[in-house]
C-alpha cells in the first residue's frame, strides 16, 4: 500500500480501530467482565470471527451504504470517515451514546450536502427503520430466548454446575457468531466508503478471489482486530462488572439477540431468501451494537418482575440516534471545504 | 488459550458434592442417635462408639470438602459460581464441626441431666438435627433444583425457631429450679452448644437464599 493510500484510508482504519475497542464489549464484556472467559480468548476469537464477517459478509450492509451516497474520490471518503471517527470522538468525550453506523451515515450525507446532491430519502428511511427497529427486535429477541432457556432449564432441572459448564460454551460459541456478525454488518461503517474509490485488483490467492472491496474489508478488519487487542479489555471490564449484573444464561441470551439482529441487518443470502418467498426483507444496513446491547437488556428487564426498566437508557438512545449523523453531517461539511478549499485536495471528482 | 474440559470433570465434581452432603447427613444421623443414647444412660459403649463415628464421619466429610476445594480451583468453572459453592461447603462444613463438637462435650463434661428435663433436651436434640437436615435438602435443590429451595429454607427456618422457643423455655426453667448456679450454667451451656447447630443451619439457609435469587433464571 502506498503511503498517501495508507493516509486516506488512515480515517477509515482509525474508525475501525474505536469500533474494535467499543463494540468487542457488547459481545465478550458479560463474558469477560464476570471472567467466564478470559481477555486472550476472548480477543483472539472475536478478531479471527469479525475479520471472517468482515470478508465473507461485509458486501451487504456496504452496497446499501454506497446507495447513500457513492463518494468517488479518494480525499471524499477520507473526509466522511474523518468526520464520522471525529463526531465519534466527540461524542464520547462527552458522555453521550453513539453509534459509528450514525456516524458514517451522517459523513455520507454531508458529502452529499457539500455535492449539492440530493440524499435519496427512500435510502435515508430504510436507515432510520433499521436503526428504531434494530434496538426493538433485539429487545423482543432477547426476552423470547430468554423465556424459552427459563422455561427448558425449569423442565430439565439440570445441575448447575453443568449449566454454567454449557453456558460458558455457549458464552464463546455464541461470541464466535457475535464476532462474525459485527463484522459482517459493521466493516461497512469502516471501509464501505472507499469501496467505490478503491484501488486494489482482485487478488487470487489459491482457491480464493479477493475483490477490490474484500481487500479493504480485510484491512478495515484487521484495524477492527487492534482495537479489540489494545483497548477493549477496559471496555468489556466496565460492561461486565459496572453497568449491568446479570445471570449467566441472561448474558449469553443477551449476546444471542444482540448478534441475531446485527446478523439479520447483513446477511444477503437471508434477504434474498425472504424476497424470493415474497416476504419483506430488512433492509442491509450497518446497526449499532450497542444500541441492539440495550434493547436486549431491557427486553429482559420488561419480562423480569421487580426489574426496572433505565428509560433513561432509552431516551439516551433516542437523542443519539438523532444526534450523531447531524454532528457528523456538519464536521464533514465544514471538513470537505476545508479539503478542497485550504489544502487544494480533489473532494469532487 | 484454555478451553473447559468436556463434561468428565464436571460430572465427577457433581458426584463429590452429592457425596459430601451425604456425609454431612450421615453425620446428623449418628448424632441423633447418640444423643437419644446419652439421654437413655449417659455414657455408654453404644454411646462411645456413636462419638467414634461421629469424628470418623467429620474426617470423611473434611476429606471430601479439601478435594472438592482442590477440583473447583483448578477446574474451569465459572469463578463467580465457583466462590459461591466454595464458601457454601466451608459453611455446611461448620455443621458437622458443631455436631462432633456437642458429642464430645457430652463425652468429656458428662453433664447430669435431671430427669425433669431429659425430654426437652431429647426434643431439642431432634428439632436441631431436623433444621440441619432441611438445610441439607435445600443445599442439594440449588445445584439441582432452585425454585424449591425456598420451600426447604422456610422449613429450616421453622424448626430453626422452635429449637430457640426449647431453648429458652427450658433455659428459663433450669434458672427458676433450685439446682445450685454451677450445674444451672453448665446445662444451659449445654442447650446452647444444641442450638447452635440449628442457628449455623439458618445462617446457611439464608446464605441460600441469596445465592438462589443470584442464580435464578
Amino acid at each position: 500500500m502506498s503511503p498517501g493510500l495508507f493516509a486516506y484510508l488512515s480515517s477509515g482504519l482509525f474508525l475501525g480501530w474505536s469500533l474494535g475497542a467499543n463494540d468487542a464489549a457488547n459481545i465478550f464484556g458479560t463474558a469477560v467482565g464476570t471472567r467466564m472467559v478470559r481477555f486472550a480468548t476472548a480477543a483472539l476469537i472475536a478478531s479471527v470471527f469479525v475479520i471472517l464477517g468482515a470478508v465473507i459478509s461485509g458486501a451487504g450492509a456496504s452496497h446499501t451504504l454506497g446507495k447513500l451516497g457513492a463518494i468517488n474520490t479518494l480525499p471524499g471518503a477520507f473526509m466522511a470517515a474523518l468526520a464520522a471517527a471525529l463526531s465519534v470522538y466527540l461524542m464520547t468525550q462527552r458522555g453521550l451514546p453513539v453509534s459509528t453506523s450514525q456516524a458514517i451515515v451522517g459523513g455520507i450525507i454531508g458529502w452529499n450536502l457539500f455535492m449539492g446532491r440530493p440524499t435519496d430519502p427512500a435510502v435515508v428511511s430504510k436507515f432510520a427503520f433499521a436503526w428504531v427497529a434494530s434496538p426493538i427486535m433485539a429487545g423482543i429477541m432477547s426476552a423470547l430466548l430468554f423465556l424459552f432457556a427459563r422455561a427448558v432449564l425449569r423442565r430439565v432441572k439440570i445441575h448447575l454446575l453443568r449449566q454454567d459448564h454449557y453456558t460458558r460454551m455457549g458464552l464463546i460459541l455464541v461470541g464466535a457468531f457475535g464476532a462474525y456478525s459485527l463484522g459482517a454488518n459493521n466493516i461497512a461503517n469502516v471501509m464501505g466508503v472507499f469501496v467505490e474509490v478503491s484501488p486494489f485488483p482482485d487478488l487470487q490467492l489459491g482457491p480464493v478471489v479477493l475483490s477490490s472491496a474484500q481487500q479493504l474489508f480485510l484491512i478495515g478488519g484487521i484495524a477492527i482486530a487492534v482495537g479489540i487487542y489494545t483497548y477493549s479489555e477496559r471496555v468489556m471490564l466496565t460492561v461486565g462488572q459496572d453497568i449491568v449484573r446479570l445471570t449467566p444464561v441472561a448474558a449469553l441470551v443477551v449476546v444471542l439477540a444482540q448478534s441475531l439482529v446485527l446478523f439479520l441487518f447483513a446477511s444477503q443470502s437471508l434477504a434474498a431468501w425472504l424476497v424470493a418467498h415474497h416476504l419483506p426483507a430488512l433492509p442491509l444496513v450497518p446497526v449499532s451494537s450497542s444500541q441492539a446491547v440495550v434493547g436486549a437488556v431491557i427486553g429482559l428487564g420488561l419480562i423480569t418482575p421487580g426489574e426496572r426498566v433505565r428509560w433513561d437508557v432509552v431516551r439516551n438512545i433516542a437523542v443519539g440516534w438523532l444526534l450523531t449523523p447531524t454532528v457528523a453531517a456538519l464536521i464533514s461539511v465544514v471538513g470537505m471545504f476545508v479539503l478542497q478549499n485550504v489544502f487544494n485536495l480533489p473532494v469532487r471528482p | 488459550m484454555k478451553l473447559p474440559s468436556l463434561f468428565g470433570g464436571t460430572r465427577g465434581l457433581e458426584a463429590q458434592i452429592d457425596l459430601y452432603f451425604d456425609k454431612v447427613q450421615e453425620a446428623g444421623l449418628v448424632f441423633g442417635r447418640a444423643m437419644e443414647l446419652y439421654l437413655e444412660r449417659g455414657v455408654s459403649e453404644g454411646f462411645e462408639e456413636l462419638v467414634r463415628r461421629v469424628t470418623e464421619v467429620e474426617e470423611e466429610a473434611d476429606d471430601l470438602r479439601r478435594e472438592i476445594e482442590t477440583q473447583m480451583t483448578t477446574h474451569t468453572l465459572i469463578p463467580e459460581l465457583r466462590e459461591d459453592v466454595l464458601s457454601l461447603i466451608e459453611q455446611v462444613d461448620e455443621v458437622t464441626n458443631h455436631y462432633e463438637a456437642a458429642v464430645y462435650s457430652f463425652y468429656i463434661q458428662q453433664p447430669v441431666i435431671d430427669a425433669a428435663y431429659r425430654a426437652d433436651f431429647a426434643e431439642l436434640a431432634r428439632m436441631v438435627q431436623q433444621t440441619a437436615e432441611e438445610m441439607v435438602t435445600a443445599a442439594r435443590a440449588f445445584f439441582r433444583d432452585l425454585s424449591a429451595v425456598r420451600d426447604h429454607v422456610k422449613k429450616v427456618q421453622f424448626y430453626e425457631s422452635e429449637a430457640d422457643k426449647i431453648t429458652t423455655r427450658v433455659g428459663r426453667q433450669i434458672f427458676e429450679s433450685d439446682l445450685d448456679l454451677a450445674q444451672k450454667m453448665h446445662l444451659t451451656s449445654f442447650l446452647d452448644r444444641l442450638d447452635s447447630i440449628a442457628d449455623t443451619a439458618e445462617d446457611i439457609g439464608d446464605k441460600l437464599s441469596i445465592l438462589t435469587i443470584k442464580r435464578m433464571v
